[in-house]
């Protein structure tokens, strides 16, 4: 393969190890520990307290994941987006991120968020139709989450591209090296912006990591109808490596995920992530998965569950024991029932507000409209008070 | 936190729901996330988790009822106290006396462009109009502009309050806004230009061959709302029976259809949904796409029933497991299937993909209409096993509690119309699949063993098949085998 000849440098792709390998794994099913190759070292960070951090993580994502699906069948939130058994590629991929990196969501990434910081109660607000976003981006280096499939993944490449222009990138500082990491899904794969996403990255060598979590299905249509070649060989063509982990092996997800964060603040260029996964729920809560897929498919995933093989893994090595578990579905308990306070609470918000993050500076036209709004509410107020 | 739960838009802008079953009874205590009730949209199987935690005061709809989105279901607290009752029933609201007295915030409050459409994207109608309700003036009931994005700027400076309520009783006569073609009556018969009526409601009118401009028109704007259209078609088809559609109880229009002297209940209509409309588009399907064969076979099932005789008596099976004719019938299936694999087959795409494992669908007539639930790898199961599986399929359909996952993935299917007291049929193939069979009534026949006439235990088996992927070799050999199983099950072993 020809290395990519443009502007910022290239790289070639043959001198980097990852393409065409097998699925990185190293943490079975079964909880069993097994090494992972080239990136074993990538994994000694995760000493007993990060690993039963980690096990924490995913835990609460899943409660909160829960919690916001019971809100919406009870009229709480117009819709929810389940993210029931990703919880280890977000996990894996959120605890491998630095501070300075910015990580552009598609609108599953709950454990993601959690991980960068965000209350889960913020969550919902978009959720609710109380907010656009909920959260600070610019506070959590997370953008808001993006509905429109694929769309992300260019905004994510500008942004990187940006970064590049800053120098941000093979300073060597650890706390100035800047990543950017683009979500999507294997749905999002087949939509133009992705393909140029890739183009432009690979163009320009841009610092992001193209995480692409393949949950196996785009709403009902299966990953097999969505492409022929294996989605982590995707980036080649556009000069964008790519490796296949086993997104349910929170273990794997961050090895792969550090090392390729690493290699990307050093300036080696784009990435591509493929993390295995399953979406063990529905697309949203307006989704019914029982009537395009079949059960055994199910229960074969749900044997590979990524809260299951790491509780095992944590028990037998003697990492964590049951009051450790305990105390951390006690947590989970307290978490969702502070969300459903704070969902229930949450108050409508000024309607002016949809006016006011339009444009970073007043906008003639903008302001004109709202004014008009502002206008409009109050004739229902002088109505009511006769 | 309110004391009501209201039914939630679980999809995307669904807005109605049937309930399917409820799980908690008045007086239990629930937990928070504790299911309460099952619901069926038009999308799926739904259950509802509870709210909060408390006592179950009430349940304000009944199985099988189907209500609106933001229509109360269940009161938490002390029980007794009957006032949202009404609420329930009245769902539409097409008599907006009744809406008007409803308590309690989320009731849909606008009649107009209730039921019937899913439009994924439109958002939580119930939900949204209730919470901007509490900032509108209660007395000015604009309530048009509350819940509709598309809400028009006019609406406010051109309606004089009052004018365009929604709540309003029936006694005042929908205005409409000035300008708009039929501002000039109340209750309008025919407005000068095109009738005024929402894409939903046009869409129905024309399925029914009916002109817009014949029903009277209640909507706040002088548009024929789906109530006016459904209480119209009651009274075109017979009146009498208004309120069985829709929940909607257009009284005053039945009562002056009673006027017009026309017999009562001569005809019937009953609006075609659920697993109804289900089962009418796979029959046509089926029926034009896949070009039926049927053969018939007569047999003597006397062993069959031996065998079902000494398995009851015996117990052989386990205790609790229920054996009957069909349990040897779908072991005969299974048996023949192995012997003649192309008769499990699907025709798709220009291939014909041949099943090396049986779900065994069995048609099954349930208090939701006709389903047909498969048994899972059906083939390889032992007798007891089989039992075990047919017994719960048959229990789960009989209360209705049919998940959509046990009506997938079928590959061949019996239809046991001999519980109905028939001999036989030429039934319509589960769409996908490529052979039913019929089984009938076992009863005692003169038949011919050894040049001697006896009674024996007999009945008729058909198979219907799908010409394209077999023929009548396969299909008569096939039917052959599952007859030659029938009259005697030890050949199966």
């Amino acid at each position: 393969m020809a290395s990519p000849t443009h502007v910022g440098g290239g790289v070639n792709v043959d001198d980097l190890p990852h393409v065409d390998q097998p699925m990185i794994q190293m943490l079975t099913p079964e909880g069993k520990r097994v090494p992972g190759g080239e990136y074993e070292r990538f994994a000694e960070d995760l000493d007993d307290e990060m690993l039963r951090l980690m096990y924490r993580d995913m835990t609460l994502s899943r409660r909160v994941d829960a919690e916001g699906t019971a809100l919406q069948r009870q009229g709480q939130l117009g819709l929810w987006v389940p993210l029931l058994g990703q919880e280890a590629a977000q996990i894996g991929l959120g605890r491998a991120t630095r501070p300075q990196d910015f990580i552009f969501p598609s609108y599953r990434e709950h454990g993601l968020a959690l991980t960068r910081g965000v209350p889960p109660e913020t969550l919902l607000g978009i959720f609710r139709g109380v907010s656009h976003s909920g959260w600070d981006p610019q506070a959590h280096n997370l953008h808001p989450y993006a509905i429109v499939i694929g769309a992300q993944t260019l905004h994510a490449v500008g942004y990187a591209m940006g970064v590049q222009l800053d120098g941000d990138i093979a300073t060597g500082d650890q706390d100035r090296d800047t990543a950017t990491i683009a979500c999507f899904g294997d749905g999002a794969t087949s939509q133009g912006e992705v393909s140029e996403a890739l183009t432009f990255a690979g163009t320009y060598n841009a610092p992001v990591l193209f995480f692409l979590q393949n949950n196996q299905w785009a709403i009902s249509e299966p990953t097999t109808v969505q492409t022929k070649a294996p989605l982590h060989t995707r980036g080649v063509g556009f000069g964008v490596p790519g490796v296949r982990v086993d997104g349910n092996d929170v273990i794997a997800t961050y090895a792969v995920a550090r090392a390729g964060l690493d290699s990307i603040r050093a300036g080696n260029g784009p990435l591509l992530l493929e993390a295995y996964t399953y979406r063990m729920g529905a697309h949203t809560t307006a989704d019914d998965p029982t009537k395009y897929r079949s059960d055994a498919e199910t229960e074969n995933w749900r044997a590979k569950d990524p809260i299951r093989r790491l509780r095992r893994y944590l028990l037998e090595s003697e990492m964590a024991d049951q009051e450790f578990f305990d105390g951390v579905d006690a947590e989970a308990d307290e978490l969702a029932a502070g969300l459903r306070k704070a969902c229930v609470e949450m108050p409508d918000p000024d309607p002016q507000e949809m006016f006011s993050h339009v444009y970073s500076h007043e906008h003639a036209l903008v302001s004109e409209e709202s004014a008009w709004h502002a206008q409009y509410e109050a004739s229902f107020a002088e109505a009511e008070a006769r | 936190m309110t004391d009501v739960f209201t039914l939630p838009d679980v999809g995307e802008g669904l807005t109605e729901a049937e309930i399917v079953s409820w799980k908690v009874q008045t007086g239990d205590t629930v937990t928070v996330n504790q299911v309460l009730v099952e619901i069926e949209t038009a999308k799926s199987l739904v259950e509802l988790p509870s709210p909060q935690a408390g006592t179950i005061g009430a349940l304000l709809v009944q199985e099988g009822q189907t209500v609106e989105v933001g229509t109360p279901i269940v009161r938490f607290g002390g029980t007794g106290g009957a006032d949202d009752a009404p609420a329930a029933a009245s769902g539409a609201g097409g008599q907006a006396g009744a809406d008007a007295a409803a308590p309690a915030g989320g009731t849909a409050e606008e009649p107009d462009d209730a039921g019937g459409a899913t439009l994924v994207g439109y958002g939580d109608r119930g939900g949204s109009g209730s919470r901007r309700r509490a900032r509108r003036a209660p007395a000015a009931g604009s309530s048009a502009p509350a819940g509709q994005t598309t809400g028009v700027p006019a609406d406010t400076t051109t309606a004089t309050p009052a004018a365009t309520s929604g709540a309003a009783p029936a006694s005042a006569p929908p205005a409409t806004p000035a300008g708009s073609p039929a501002a000039e009556s109340g209750p309008v018969l025919a407005s000068p230009g095109r009738p005024l009526a929402k894409p939903p409601v046009r869409k129905l009118a024309k399925d029914h061959g009916v002109d817009l401009a014949r029903v009277p028109a209640t909507g706040s704007r002088g548009e024929v709302t789906r109530e006016d259209l459904l209480a119209y078609l009651d009274g075109a088809g017979g009146g009498g029976q208004a309120g069985a559609v829709a929940g909607s109880g257009p009284v005053a229009a039945s009562s002056a259809t009673a006027g017009t002297g026309q017999p009562e209940r001569r005809e019937e209509r009953v609006p075609v949904k659920g697993v109804r409309k289900a089962t009418a588009q796979a029959m046509v399907t089926s029926a034009f796409t896949a070009p039926h064969v049927t053969e018939f076979l007569e047999v003597d099932v006397t062993g069959t029933m031996d065998l079902v005789r000494h398995l009851k008596a015996t117990g052989l099976l386990g205790e609790d497991v229920r054996v009957s004719p069909l349990l040897i019938a779908a072991r005969a299936v299974c048996w023949a299937v192995r012997r003649n694999p192309m008769i499990n087959a699907t025709y798709a795409d220009d291939a014909i993909t041949i099943k090396h494992y049986v779900n065994l669908g069995i048609a099954a007539a349930t208090p939701r209409g006709l389903l047909v639930p498969n048994i899972k790898d059906a083939d390889r199961l032992d007798l007891a096993g089989l039992a075990r599986e047919l017994g719960q399929l048959i229990g789960q359909a009989r209360e209705g509690k049919t998940p959509p996952s046990a009506q997938q993935g079928g590959t061949i299917t019996i239809t046991n119309v001999g519980v109905f007291g028939v001999d036989s049929g030429t039934p319509i193939l589960n769409p996908g699949e490529a052979a039913i069979l019929a089984f009938g009534q076992i009863r005692k026949k003169p038949w011919v063993v050894d040049d001697q006439i006896v009674p024996r235990e007999v009945c008729q088996l058909a198979v219907s098949a799908d010409h394209r992927v077999v023929d009548g070799e396969t299909i008569s050999k096939f039917l052959a085998d599952v007859g030659a199983a029938m009259e005697n099950p030890a050949v199966m072993l």
